[in-house]
């Protein structure tokens, strides 16, 4: 596909959903109270849009690097960022 | 145009959806065992769930011409009591030899502890004993590239395994690299908000090829849709992919792997 297609097909969705994502900070911004490692861990991951495989480099920054298994499952749940 | 469902939880869905999937040209769904969204308090929960998958399912689907498969297992999130695993591990090999029976699956990992490793490690153990395929479970969200490199090191220290026989599902950009490379085959899961979207699915298959990869819509009991996989295969032709390739991902491949199992047969 050429990259007019592409953006034909997808940059209205695109717009979209860069809009939500910046009303959704702003609205965190707004709010009382404080944040927590989840939005340390999406500010990190908005640093990652710039590079060359962004998918791939958002998804990891969001993710556990650690390699050995945890001694015991807390619960079932996972919430989208690794509180390190 | 007519698909696999490969990986469906029918038994939280309605037979509206058996009809809906039909009608969209599905011919076979796969039903790997799961978390039904609380814990079984004993096995027993288990062999009813082991009978409804193996008997009771099969006859609902054939109302509306779908043939109905199946995985067994003990899932990840029940995984962290051992003594249950071991419980429900041993009602397994009765139902092995069951018609639509294809394997073990969704074995894997949930939160990455070593109790859920353990459980793993016993069920690839199991699937290599009655020489079964087996369908992995990788975790959600921020344990994902964890779990699935710890799943790949299981699946490899066993020697018995045969990579080609393993299908590693809900694959994402920062995993499937991984397990294609491990020459096991990788499903793509589409979820509406976690896992993959129809637009980055089809973007993995640009990247990757269209080799050892499936699509499926993992529709469960929560937010899912029990049609993304003909979807996703609409989505495929407005980019342009040909006929013969988007067949291939929904219909030839899954078909392809599930064969293995000896009683794949539409």
């Amino acid at each position: 596909m050429t990259k007019q297609k592409i953006l034909d097909l997808y940059f209205l969705e695109a717009r979209h959903k860069l809009i939500e994502l910046a009303a959704f900070l702003d609205r965190v911004e707004r709010a009382d109270g404080q944040e927590d490692f989840r939005l340390k861990s999406f500010r990190a991951a908005l640093g990652k849009l710039k590079s060359k495989q962004s998918t791939t480099e958002v998804l990891l920054a969001f993710s556990d690097l650690t390699t050995k298994p945890i001694a015991k499952a807390a619960g079932k749940g996972a919430c989208g960022a690794f509180k390190k | 145009m007519k698909y696999i469902e490969p990986h469906a939880h029918m038994v939280s869905r309605t037979t509206d959806d058996y009809e809906r999937m039909a009608l969209a040209g599905c011919e076979a769904v796969c039903e790997p065992a799961f978390w039904a969204g609380f814990d079984r308090s004993s096995p027993d929960g288990f062999h009813d769930y082991f009978c409804q998958l193996t008997e009771h399912e099969p006859k609902r689907a054939a109302k509306f011409g779908l043939k109905h498969f199946c995985w067994l297992c003990i899932n990840s999130k029940e995984a962290e009591d051992v003594k249950l695993a071991e419980e429900v591990i041993a009602l397994i090999p009765k139902f092995l030899d069951q018609p639509n029976v294809l394997g073990i699956g969704e074995i894997g990992l949930n939160k990455n502890s070593r109790n859920e490793l353990r459980v793993l490690e016993m069920q690839v153990e199991l699937a290599a004993k009655h020489d079964q395929l087996i369908l992995v479970h990788t975790p959600h969200l921020e344990d994902k590239l964890k779990g699935t490199r710890l799943i790949l090191e299981v699946l490899k220290n066993n020697r018995h395994i045969r990579s080609e026989r393993v299908i590693i599902d809900h694959v994402e950009e920062h995993t499937v690299e991984m397990v294609l490379d491990a020459g096991m085959w990788a499903g793509m899961t589409l979820y509406p908000e976690t896992k993959c979207t129809p637009a980055r699915a089809i973007d993995i298959l640009e990247i990757y090829g269209h080799e050892r990869l499936w699509l499926n819509s993992a529709c469960d009991w929560g937010v899912s849709d029990p049609l993304a996989v003909p979807k996703t295969a609409l989505e495929m032709k407005r980019r342009g992919h040909l006929a013969g390739a988007i067949e291939k991902v929904i219909f030839a491949n899954p078909k392809k792997f599930l064969q293995q199992s000896g009683k794949f047969k539409i």
